[in-house]
């Protein structure tokens, strides 16, 4: 029993943003088809809703496609729920994404012809450290001069975008092609294990999922980071480094979202070209909040984002929706996710883990503990 | 816009405020249960009670800022229904946090004014008139303040003045001032008593709120007991005690002052020499200080709040670089040591804000427990946490130090002050030590609780271990420790024998620090001008 209103406490407030979500939805059809084309038609929502549904999980191909989509979210979803248990609001997740994705396209290239058993890890461990580069860096910044980390995450979210399209467009130019694009990754793309395009990126996130559960829940470096994200001074007090923490954090957090870049061009585009961008930095922020920044919480996120990007087709299609309705779900999720006070008081929610502890993160880090002891 | 009026107009028998059967339920617990209270026009009420006894509820609903579920508010025999403060404030209730709610870069008159603006027109404030009534009123309570001084530049003691003006400007009738002595130094809690009995001797009401037994004895005329929300006796003090209201408050009998023993003094443990800190602005404000603990023995730091006791703890312990000077444990150079290395020496540190550093209040009681030692064995086997050793100590702690919980599973955010504080004792204590520093080990805690860490630190005194206390409280200090020093503006201003001090004497070189004329910042007690 207590069990059981523990768990809701912690699975209330996700569930209500997503039916909220759901509603707000409904409301946007009805309203976008009277206002275009003055009919008044609820049937619409539904029907675009099934679509949704059956467009991500209605057949083995929608499947896939689902666990494709949610690959990378699960991965950027750990990258930034790891900043948030310790304290810090990773908003750069989508360059670090795009550096994984840039290192390991090059790399990729070079190892194009090697054996399979070496390509593939080699170009993972690139796009790993692309990544943990650019988390390392704003870490590094945090640590040594208070620099906040969501401004520096932002810009650097610029250069990578800048640096990528230098890359393609200069040394990593397949010779010949008219537009900028690079050649593909040849034995360095990852192997197809589930039907036409199920990539084994599949299975590398979810162990990587459990990889984080372990590290935050069992060692004592999991435990230096939660406590350095619940409480700094109380951190520093019981002599831990926070600079430290901050510098290490973000580079295991630039890791992660680099290995999600690295997948996704190694199991899905497999070559670059120069315009190569994805929200999934910014997807995985909502995927972070809505899982709670736990583990299992992070999957079952993914997941549903995974789904309703890989529905959005089907739901165009058959309904007539534009898919940028996913859009506006996966915002309001968010939206009603950072009003957690408010939601809370309209619908009562009680106990110390109803709210979202994550969100003081926004507010905290201006307030003047910029200055790390 | 006139003076406040003094007389309730009805009925002068009438009390100024009564509340009957005051119950109010929150979910779990009952906070208050059937409570009465009655402050006839002209008293000083005091309300006496353990910290979640149900004082703070009962004020709040006396505030507006909660709805009772039963019972009735009277003021002055007629029932009213508060909605909230503001209505509370018109109909004459004024409130005098602990923490005071006064802006520092606003003058005296701007904060007396802040929401209550005599406007000179539909724009601008009517200063001068403003000015003009705030002379008056202090002069008629017998402290006039300097209008345009600014409020961060007054003593502790001034700005609690400011507060009360701030009541008065409202034409307060019944004031509600909660734990007003907290942060004062006797000879301020003197002056404030001073103006308190002035207030009544005019007519206005006083709810006193403290768990200080000796206070509540001197200011009030009738005092009223509350424990576990219920009224448990009413006393007038001639009649009482402070054993008997520590009884009343406590619920059995309690010691009120350790038996310290003798100690027994052995070999110095802790060494300062000229140590000089700064804070985080860079300023320095512990200048020079030069200490000696020994072992076996406390020391206590008698000081007002801000006089460098905090950083120079922190730069004892590592939490903070010193600018200069030596630290020596046992004859080794401690000095600007990380803080690990220094717990590593044998030195452990019960820190003056548990929610701030003391605690993770988020995390359960097991994690709380490991908090500067989860990284040693048998707490962590390599990198990997060992749950179950962790477990078996929280539940051995839990036991050994007496912490009311449920389990060792609950969140440290969920126990009461005096069962956190415990938790952080049961972590630092049970080690082995050399050196115990204590900061503010009781502030805030109720009877029993500072009963049980003051038996705890006598105890580990006697065990041999070195303790530095740093406390606000004069009594704390005067109580546990084997010598005094006083600190005052980054420096040791004076010593003395723990045993033989007086109080006064120690309250007084608190106040000046030893010098003629006191401080600047600090107003001329005598009723003299501010600045």
């Amino acid at each position: 029993m207590a069990l059981a209103r523990r768990a809701w406490a912690i699975v209330a407030l996700p569930l209500i943003a997503i039916i909220l979500s759901i509603i707000t939805g409904i409301i946007v059809i009805v309203a976008s088809e009277l206002l275009v084309r003055q009919q008044f038609n609820p049937g619409l929502a539904i029907d675009a809703y099934v679509a949704l549904i059956t467009g991500s999980i209605g057949t083995e191909a929608a499947i896939i496609n689902t666990l494709v989509s949610a690959t990378p979210l699960l991965l950027g979803g750990l990258s930034v729920g790891l900043a948030f248990k310790a304290g810090l609001f990773n908003i750069g997740a989508q360059g670090q994404f795009l550096i994984g994705a840039l290192a390991a396209v090059a790399a990729g290239i070079q190892l194009r012809e090697s054996p399979v058993i070496v390509a593939i890890p080699l170009t993972l461990l690139a796009g790993m450290i692309g990544g943990a580069v650019w988390g390392f860096i704003p870490g590094l910044l945090k640590a040594t001069s208070g620099a906040h980390e969501v401004v520096t995450t932002i810009m650097l979210n610029f250069v990578a975008i800048a640096t990528l399209a230098a890359m393609v467009a200069g040394p990593l130019d397949s010779p010949g092609s008219a537009s900028p694009i690079t050649r593909d990754v040849g034995n360095a793309s990852l192997p197809i294990i589930f039907g036409r395009n199920g990539h084994a990126g599949i299975l590398i996130a979810p162990l990587i999922a459990v990889l984080y559960g372990f590290l935050m829940f069992r060692t004592t470096r999991g435990f230096e980071i939660r406590v350095a994200g619940a409480n700094p001074d109380a951190a520093r007090y019981a002599g831990m480094s926070p600079r430290r923490l901050v510098i290490w954090s973000m580079t295991v957090a630039g890791m992660l979202a680099g290995m999600a870049g690295a997948t996704e061009l190694m199991g899905v585009t497999r070559h670059m070209t120069a315009s190569y961008g994805t929200t999934v930095g910014f997807d995985a922020i909502a995927v972070a909040l809505l899982g709670r920044t736990n583990p299992l919480g992070i999957v079952l996120a993914a997941l549903l984002f995974g789904a309703m990007r890989s529905g959005s087709a089907a739901m165009q299609i058959q309904a007539g929706v534009p898919a940028e309705l996913v859009g506006v779900l996966q915002a309001t999720i968010l939206f009603f996710l950072v009003a957690s006070p408010v939601i809370q008081r309209v619908f009562r929610l009680r106990g110390a883990q109803a709210g979202l502890d994550e969100a003081s993160t926004f507010t905290r880090t201006y307030s003047g503990d910029a200055a790390i002891r | 816009m006139e003076p406040p009026t003094v007389e309730a107009p009805t009925a002068v028998h009438a009390p100024a405020l009564e509340m009957r059967g005051i119950t109010k339920r929150y979910p779990g617990v009952v906070a208050n249960d059937q409570i009465d209270l009655e402050v006839r026009p002209g008293e000083i009420h005091a309300l006496l009670g353990e910290n979640g006894a149900g004082k703070t509820t009962l004020m709040n609903v006396l505030y507006g800022l909660a709805r009772p579920d039963e019972g009735q508010i009277l003021l002055d025999g007629e029932e009213v229904h508060l909605t909230g403060p503001s209505d509370a404030i018109h109909r004459g209730i004024s409130m005098v946090h602990q923490h005071f709610m006064l802006v520092p870069v606003l003058s005296v008159a701007e904060n007396i004014v802040l929401g209550e603006e005599t406007m000179a027109g539909p724009v601008f404030l009517d200063r001068k008139e403003a000015d003009r009534r705030i002379i008056e009123l202090g002069r008629r309570f017998g402290f006039e303040v300097d209008p345009e001084a600014k409020v961060g530049s007054l003593s502790v003691g001034w700005q609690q003045r400011v507060e009360i003006l701030k009541a008065l400007y409202r034409e307060a009738r019944i004031l509600v001032l909660d734990e007003p002595t907290a942060v004062l130094t006797p000879q301020e809690t003197e002056e404030i008593f001073a103006v308190l009995r002035r207030l009544a001797a005019e007519g206005h009401s006083i709810v006193f709120i403290s768990h200080k037994l000796y206070e509540v004895l001197e200011i009030a005329d009738r005092i009223t007991v509350i424990r576990r929300g219920r009224v448990v006796g009413q006393r007038l003090p001639a009649e009482t005690n402070e054993d008997d209201l520590a009884e009343l408050m406590v619920g059995r009998e309690v010691n009120l002052t350790v038996d310290r023993g003798e100690s027994s003094p052995g070999e110095t443990v802790l060494k300062i020499e000229g140590l000089r800190v700064n804070d985080d602005r860079g300023h320095e404000v512990v200048r020079g200080v030069d200490l000696q603990i020994r072992a076996g023995e406390i020391l206590g730091i008698a000081g007002v709040a801000g006089n460098g006791q905090d950083e120079l703890v922190e730069g004892l312990i590592g939490l903070r670089r010193p600018a200069g000077g030596r630290v020596t444990l046992n004859g080794k150079d401690i000095t600007g040591k990380p803080v690990r290395s220094v717990y590593g020496e044998g030195v452990a540190y019960v820190p003056a804000d548990r929610h701030r550093f003391g605690l993770v209040l988020s995390f359960p009681l097991t994690d709380n427990m490991v908090l500067t030692s989860y990284y040693q064995s048998p707490y962590a086997r390599g990198i990997l946490r060992d749950d179950a050793a962790i477990r078996a100590l929280a539940d051995e702690r839990i036991e050994q130090f007496d912490v009311r919980t449920p389990s060792a599973d609950v969140r440290a955010g969920t126990l009461s002050g005096g069962n956190q504080q415990k938790v952080i004792v049961a972590r630092e204590f049970a080690r082995d030590l050399q050196l115990l520093i204590l900061d503010q080990p009781t502030r805030g805690l109720d009877v029993g609780s500072i009963e049980f860490i003051h038996r705890q630190a006598i105890a580990k005194r006697d065990a041999g271990t070195a303790i530095l206390l740093v406390s606000a409280e004069l009594d704390e200090v005067l109580e546990l420790s084997d010598r005094v020093a006083v600190m005052y503006g980054g420096r040791i201003v004076g010593e003395v024998d723990g045993r033989s001090a007086n109080k006064n004497e120690v309250g007084l070189l608190m106040a000046t620090g030893g010098r003629e004329g006191g401080d600047a910042r600090t107003p001329d007690a005598s009723g003299g001008t501010a600045a």
